[in-house]
């Protein structure tokens, strides 16, 4: 059985279009489809599975699918750093054309790259790509820089959260429009076609293949990391934010509407907030303090390493984060209450095991040679899988639509919760709650030794305290 | 279920252990009686310390294991030391920058990511430091000790191969190379390219003959130094300190009668070199090289200290040292005829009685397996002790033996 991954996200519209002009016949992968397995009519025979397009080049890398359609900035990603020819670049397939850029804010002060070697303060590099941010700054001969990885909202760090921003645009107008100006181009992407390279050798492909090359016109170019300067000297800004403010980060997504609401309970104005957020930069009714809008998911490592003083957040990602880093100065300031979920650990109903005891013994038993756990946390997983002595194991990282990934590709999955139907209609089953996770106030311990911060800090959870009793 | 070693990961055995030693006595013992002292850096560094523009190369940097340590919320990542001379630099920097002159010494691992599987991820390194020592007498000076080394080795014949970064440096400047080319053009030339010089615009034919001989130059001797200073044309007058260093240097390995070759592709993969710089190579096997660092002292925050040093991989050293040259301790076997409680106390206090006369004591653990040892003392069961000795070699032996009859057999054959 040969097997395609294909992706989900923005590719996933003009995926479903090319694929439709190559006559796979995917009734049920579209624009806006939810199927995680889609049927081909011209290939009964072939099994498709819908992936995060972060996921698909390590799905391909490990042998798990023979071919997948992915874009090059993520197969870039994972090529930059580990040096594996386990990827076959098959074709470049003509559409999702995107360009990743080299960034800063119209805020900054300017600078080139030649001004920014120059640099021996620390370059902060925000960016969704960080292999591709340490390749770019080890290329370019930064002197000193921290790549800060993110989920999303990549544009909402640059200036006061980092110097420079690696993020993907289709144009540069796009990036002006988020207050980004883009000083280099490091690479154009394309949606390409990619095959596991022992497949390739192995596997009659030749029929898929066929389409594939039937389908497309045009020429084969290889896309490598390379730096061309983009000048924009009159775009930049005299810089507009204050530096002594404090910095409250507050969430976009699902958590938004959930915040949304607890703000407006405890009286605390927020303009422009809103899902899907139109700025990054909404303003509080609250003297002193300046917010962004992030990933609820990279609060906790923005709080701790000093880029925020306070965020509102989950105690899922609280929890991720001090499994990583035990000794953050990272702290639940007030447990909000709102958005339970539970986070468990969950099987697929066909695997004979009720908990977590008999998954050890399944393990022991060698039936299982090395235990996939697929999980947005991590570092939860990882503690998970030691201190239950499940070994060995290995934590596969994933980006979302983690469900999709059992039975074939993981044993395991350690996800959130609210009701667990969509854990039923995809024939899993919960063997264990680790813990329940709600919204939280957390707040950089380091920020209290500032007194006009401690100050204003120690209002403002005042104010949510009350908020908190008043809801 | 078995658990394999990492992939590139080696276990070096008892017998390659005792060639380690060996290496490692060698080293010691040489860098020593030069006067240089032991010192130990951490296996884990900033990563930064290897980021910075001339240290090492984006292609070495791309093979570094790098994490985020257990307190790296900060997006601060460590890595496992990729290289000795940088780490030493910074240890000068901070525990020693009032000495004007430290003479240093290390026997360290270094990781870096391998895949073609060819060679270890992790290769241990014996490198010695020579900081503050000046231009070209401290080069010098590291050649003859890494050549003493090398001979305490038995590892001969040994080719030298020299060069002078400042002076291909000095040369692409003279040439008029826009600084940005510059770097990677020196970069192929350490790499071995030497068409490099055959690309660049000569602006006089003084100056392409000079370019061409320099190219073709596999200088055995001190006379085809002088012969390219011979021809140096006036516009590269600048090369001339360059090559009265190299001079030297040969001039010092003709009068130990160890052969070199002046070769301007000695020094891949370090972009810290800025001037001499040397390679130790037996047939084809590159077994360390070093060069002079003065730029490299105040890039890791310290003053304007000239230094130079080298360092010898000891795995590739390994394969080529002689079995029967590593030195083995003979050992004895002590056993009994009885298996109770007392025979177990009493073996225990003849192999003491042994150890403090020097010998190596394996005390039977009652197993059967064959012994490599080259005595066995079998306790009596006798009412006096008593022992039978018998030799590993030919099995015969010898009863009846008091302690000081035994100790004067194992002594005299020993």
């Amino acid at each position: 059985m040969l097997k395609l991954a294909l992706p989900k996200g923005s590719l996933q519209g003009s995926t479903a279009e090319f694929l439709e002009k190559a006559k796979f016949g995917f009734a049920e992968y579209k624009e806006s489809s939810r199927s995680y397995r889609p049927k081909s009519k011209s290939f009964p025979e072939l099994f498709s599975k819908i992936f995060h397009e972060k996921d698909i080049a390590i799905q391909v890398a490990i042998g798990n699918y023979d071919l997948a359609i992915c874009g090059l900035d993520w197969i870039q990603e994972l090529l930059v750093k580990y040096h594996s020819d386990a990827i076959v670049k098959v074709r470049k397939l003509g559409y999702g054309t995107r360009n990743i850029f080299v960034a800063q804010s119209r805020f900054s002060k300017q600078y080139s790259i030649e001004d920014i070697k120059k640099q021996t303060a620390v370059i902060r590099i925000v960016s969704e790509y960080p292999n591709l941010a340490e390749a770019f700054a080890l290329k370019a001969r930064l002197r000193r820089f921290r790549i800060i990885p993110v989920w999303g909202a990549t544009d909402a760090y640059p200036p006061e959260h980092a110097e420079l921003a690696i993020v993907s645009a289709v144009s540069t107008d796009d990036l002006m429009e988020k207050d980004l100006i883009p000083i280099a181009k490091i690479l154009t992407v394309n949606a390409w076609l990619i095959a596991n390279r022992n497949s390739m050798e192995r596997k009659d492909l030749s029929s898929l293949l066929e389409r594939f090359y039937t389908t497309y016109l045009g020429k084969d170019t290889e896309g490598e990391l390379s730096i061309s300067e983009i000048d924009s000297e009159d775009a930049f800004e005299k810089k507009v934010f204050s530096d002594d403010a404090v910095s409250l980060a507050i969430a976009d997504g699902h958590q938004q509407s959930h915040t949304s609401r607890f703000m407006k309970e405890a009286g605390i104005k927020i303009k422009g907030y809103r899902q899907p957020p139109r700025t990054r930069r909404p303003v509080i009714d609250f003297d002193g303090m300046n917010v962004k809008i992030i990933r609820p998911q990279d609060m906790p490592l923005q709080v701790a390493n000093g880029n925020f003083d306070l965020a509102i957040t989950g105690t899922d990602w609280l929890s991720d984060q001090l499994n990583q880093f035990p000794s953050s100065p990272v702290e639940e300031l007030v447990n909000l209450g709102f958005g339970r979920v539970r986070i468990v650990v969950v099987v697929h109903k066909d695997l004979p095991v009720e908990s977590t005891g008999d998954l050890k013994d399944l393990v022991k038993s060698g039936r299982i040679p090395v235990l996939r756990i697929a999980t947005e946390y991590t570092n939860i997983a990882d503690k998970y899988a030691c201190d239950n002595h499940l070994s060995p194991y290995r934590v596969i990282p994933s980006w979302g639509a983690t469900e999709a990934f059992l039975p074939e590709d993981a044993d395991v999955l350690i996800e959130n919760t609210e009701t667990g139907k969509t854990l039923e209609r995809n024939n899993l089953k919960i063997i264990e709650t680790l813990f329940e996770s709600t919204g939280c106030l957390i707040g950089n311990s380091n920020s209290m030794n500032d007194p006009a911060k401690k100050e204003r800090m120690t209002r403002f959870v005042e104010l949510i305290k009350k908020g908190l009793s008043a809801g | 279920m078995k658990i394999p070693r990492c992939k590139g990961a080696r276990d070096h055995m008892p017998e390659d252990m005792r060639k380690y030693r060996r290496i490692k006595q060698a080293f010691r013992s040489s860098c020593e009686s030069w006067g240089y002292d032991e010192i130990r850096t951490p296996t884990m560094e900033y990563m930064h310390l290897f980021t910075s523009a001339g240290t090492l190369t984006p292609e070495m940097l791309s093979r570094v294991y790098s994490f985020l340590d257990w307190d790296g919320w900060s997006g601060e990542r460590v890595v496992l030391r990729p290289d000795g001379t940088i780490p030493v630099a910074r240890l000068y920097v901070e525990n020693m920058a009032d000495k004007p002159l430290a003479r240093l010494y290390y026997i360290e691992n270094m990781f870096s990511f391998e895949g073609t599987g060819q060679e270890s991820r992790e290769r241990w390194q014996c490198g010695v430091e020579l900081i503050g020592g000046a231009e070209p007498q401290g080069d010098a000076e590291l050649i003859m000790l890494a050549i003493e080394i090398l001979n305490k080795l038995n590892i001969a014949p040994i080719n030298v191969k020299i060069s002078h970064v400042g002076m291909s440096k000095e040369l692409l400047e003279n040439l008029g190379v826009r600084d940005h080319e510059k770097e990677e053009l020196l970069r192929r030339i350490l790499a071995g390219d030497t068409s490099v010089f055959e690309q660049i615009e000569k602006p006089s034919p003084d100056i392409a003959r000079f370019l061409k001989l320099l190219r073709n130059l596999q200088g055995k001797s001190l006379g085809s130094l002088a012969n390219l200073k011979s021809i140096l044309p006036k516009e590269l007058n600048s090369l001339s300190p360059y090559m009265e260093d190299l001079a030297q240097i040969a001039e010092l390995l003709d009068s130990i009668g160890q052969d070199y070759q002046i070769d301007f592709t000695a020094g891949e993969g370090f972009e810290y070199y800025t001037g001499m710089v040397y390679q130790f190579y037996y047939n084809d096997v590159l077994l360390g090289n070093g060069g002079r660092y003065d730029e490299l002292i105040p890039l890791v925050g310290g003053s304007n200290v000239p230094a130079s040093g080298f360092a010898i991989v000891a795995d590739r050293l390994l394969p080529l040292l002689d079995e029967e040259s590593i030195p083995v301790v003979d050992r004895v076997l002590i056993t009994s005829k009885a298996g109770n409680d007392e025979g177990i106390n009493k073996k225990f206090e003849v192999a003491a009685l042994l150890r403090d006369k020097n010998f190596a004591i394996e005390i039977d653990m009652g197993t059967k397996c064959a012994t490599n040892c080259r005595w066995i003392v079998t306790l009596e069961e006798e009412e006096e002790l008593t022992f039978t000795l018998t030799d590993g070699k030919n099995g015969k032996s010898v009863s009846g033996l008091s302690i000081d009859q035994l100790l004067l057999k194992l002594e005299g054959e020993s």
